[in-house]
């Protein structure tokens, strides 16, 4: 197996900058590239989208374009990793993990190889192009796999350290990516590990757990609530599976109000990741509500003009808090 | 000199002991395992294949991806009479916690480089292994068993073109054209043929050989060797029987996954002790 090596960031973004996840990548995987030579790169004729061009450009020895042939890019990439090298593999998040499934399946995750799925234009903001690409459903068929980490990115700060970290980490990943520009939330000094749930902002009335661009709509919900005087507690969950349940337990057991928002269908994502470990391991009297694509496919136009006509705007989110905050005082 | 006879033993032994396990598991594919015993005896016992049952993961030594898995006996006790562990383990063969899984496990097998079973993955896990021995300047050899049936997977013809765009010299591939697949006679399932015409349109070196002939696939793994020079991935298509060496399971639909019975297997060690 191949040794991944520790390296040194140095991340650029600011708060409030407008950057997508996938830049993020590019100039991970291209910083990479130069300074572990066991890194290699496929893609599947989409460099100059997924921005593993960047990479291409800079070491096209160690970059393997494999046409439009998904299955064969993840089969490859598991026999590179097979024989020593970290691999990244990358494609539309839709095809990376949908088309070739049972190849990251069988050929990466049961033989328990180190190959990164790193999957860009996933989710309803991949915006123009439609419901054929954009997939909602991809946390959920990787989160099934055994063996799988899964990753979402809430902006680009973080998906720059969670490519360094995904590097370092022995054993197969899956990133899901952004096409579309959404605000930075995370300043130079935040540190993502796999497996750790964020707290960005404390508060005690009822607690939005997000992921993905939904953090940055989570955090501009909780500021309209603040002035209502409600104390939202807003928490990142990048890393999906492994899942940080005492995070869960601890939030719910403090508000006893939950909220889940994603880019995704509320059918197998994070919002019942989350449910699974309220249901075993906090009080029932948990109140829940699980924020999504309310399994349907989406549909051309803008990427966050999207995120609202699916029920993900800021405003849904104020509202669903106000409702759940009102269904405990009915109870009571 | 290669000693023909001597890999032809070791051929038998292997089909014996498949047959043993199959029996002892009650299930299992002994069809495709007699088919390509021939093969996996003149890699392991010819010299053509390196590899080190002390250190399994010997930088040095080549490296064979067995993408029918479901022949999993035949590999299993070709790895045990190589010395990767004793063979008689093998008669655990699909037993709860048994090492040896009815499909290969590279996670619990030393001496299996991949875990298949699914067909279709085999070629491009090659396709990789090929293209890290490029990367690293290595003269590793990278083999690959492919079945016949499993090229109706479409994924093995994304492999196959980018083994030949990549110019990966290093890789010889076989398939096993036994022409019988789980339903029936391949050509009536879904028709491969012309093999030896697609592959060459996709630009690999083709070699067509009796499976059988020990001398043959020795002589083509030699002449494999030398096409390497060259910038074109190697395909042997090996003609088998399914079944081969048990008369009454050769070229039976029947026995391709079907466990011999008690006087099955007596009958077969018989004919194959001869």
């Amino acid at each position: 197996m191949g040794q991944a090596v520790k390296i040194d960031m140095d991340s650029t973004w600011q708060i409030g900058d407008m950057a997508a996840t996938r830049e993020a990548y590019g100039k991970a995987l291209k910083e990479l590239g130069d300074k572990n030579s066991q890194v290699v790169v496929l893609d599947a004729d989409l460099s100059g989208s997924t921005q593993t061009k960047h990479f291409a450009k800079a070491h096209p020895d160690r970059f393997f374009n494999m046409g439009i042939a998904e299955m064969n890019m993840i089969g490859t990439a598991a026999g590179l990793a097979r024989a020593g090298k970290i691999p990244f593999a990358s494609s539309f998040a839709m095809f990376a993990t949908g088309r070739a499934w049972e190849f990251v399946r069988n050929s990466v995750a049961h033989n328990y190889l180190n190959v990164k799925v790193c999957a860009t234009h996933a989710g309803l903001t991949v915006g123009e192009d439609g419901a054929s690409h954009q997939i909602i459903e991809d946390i959920a068929i990787m989160r099934v796999i055994p063996e799988m980490t899964v990753i979402v990115p809430a902006d680009a700060t973080e998906a720059y350290q969670a490519i360094y970290a995904v590097a370092e980490h022995d054993g197969p990943v899956y990133v899901r990516l952004g096409r579309a520009k959404v605000p930075t939330v995370f300043a130079e000094d935040y540190k993502f590990e796999i497996g750790k749930a964020a707290t960005l902002v404390e508060g005690n009335d009822v607690t939005l757990i997000a992921c993905g661009v939904m953090v940055s709509r989570a955090l501009d919900a909780a500021k309209e609530l603040a002035e209502q005087g409600i104390k939202a507690e807003v928490i990142n969950m990048a890393t999906i599976k492994p899942l940080d349940n005492q995070a869960i337990v601890k939030t719910a057991t403090k508000t006893g109000k939950v909220i889940t928002l994603e880019e995704h269908n509320i059918i197998g994502g994070l919002g019942d990741a989350v449910a699974s470990v309220l249901s075993e391991e906090v009080d029932s009297k948990v109140r829940f509500k699980r924020m999504g694509v309310e399994d349907k496919f989406g549909q051309s136009g803008k990427g966050m003009e999207l995120l609202d006509h699916y029920g993900l705007g800021v405003a849904d989110i104020v509202r669903e808090a106000l409702t759940i905050l009102r269904s405990g005082e009915a109870t009571t | 000199m290669t000693d023909y006879k001597e890999i032809a033993a070791k051929a038998s032994e292997i089909r014996i002991n498949s047959l043993k396990m199959i029996h002892a598991a009650a299930s299992g594919h002994p069809g495709g395992s007699l088919s390509i015993s021939d093969i996996l005896a003149t890699l392991y016992f010819g010299g053509h294949l390196r590899h080190n049952p002390q250190d399994p993961e010997d930088p040095s030594r080549d490296i064979l991806v067995q993408s029918k898995g479901h022949a999993s006996p035949a590999l299993y006790s070709c790895l045990g009479l190589a010395g990767f562990y004793p063979i008689e383990d093998t008669i655990t063969f699909r037993e709860l916690g048994s090492k040896f899984q009815g499909h290969i496990d590279r996670t619990k097998v030393p001496g299996v480089e991949i875990s298949t079973g699914s067909l279709g993955h085999g070629l491009s896990n090659a396709v990789g292994i090929a293209i890290a021995a490029k990367l690293d300047k290595s003269d590793r050899k990278v083999f690959a068993i492919l079945s016949d049936g499993e090229l109706q997977e479409g994924s093995n013809w994304e492999a196959t073109m980018s083994a030949a765009h990549f110019k990966l010299s290093n890789l010889v591939a076989f398939v096993d054209r036994n022409r019988i697949q789980l339903d029936g006679w391949t050509e009536e399932t879904m028709g491969l043929d012309p093999l030896a015409d697609k592959f060459k349109a996709f630009n690999w070196e083709v070699l067509e050989i009796d499976g059988h002939n020990i001398e043959e696939i020795d002589q083509a793994l030699n002449k494999a060797q030398g096409l390497g020079s060259g910038d074109k991935p190697v395909m042997i298509l090996a003609n088998t029987v399914k079944g081969k060496g048990v008369s009454f399971m050769e070229d039976e639909v029947a026995w391709h996954g079907v466990a011999p019975k008690d006087e099955d297997l007596n009958k077969a060690l018989e004919e194959l002790a001869k």
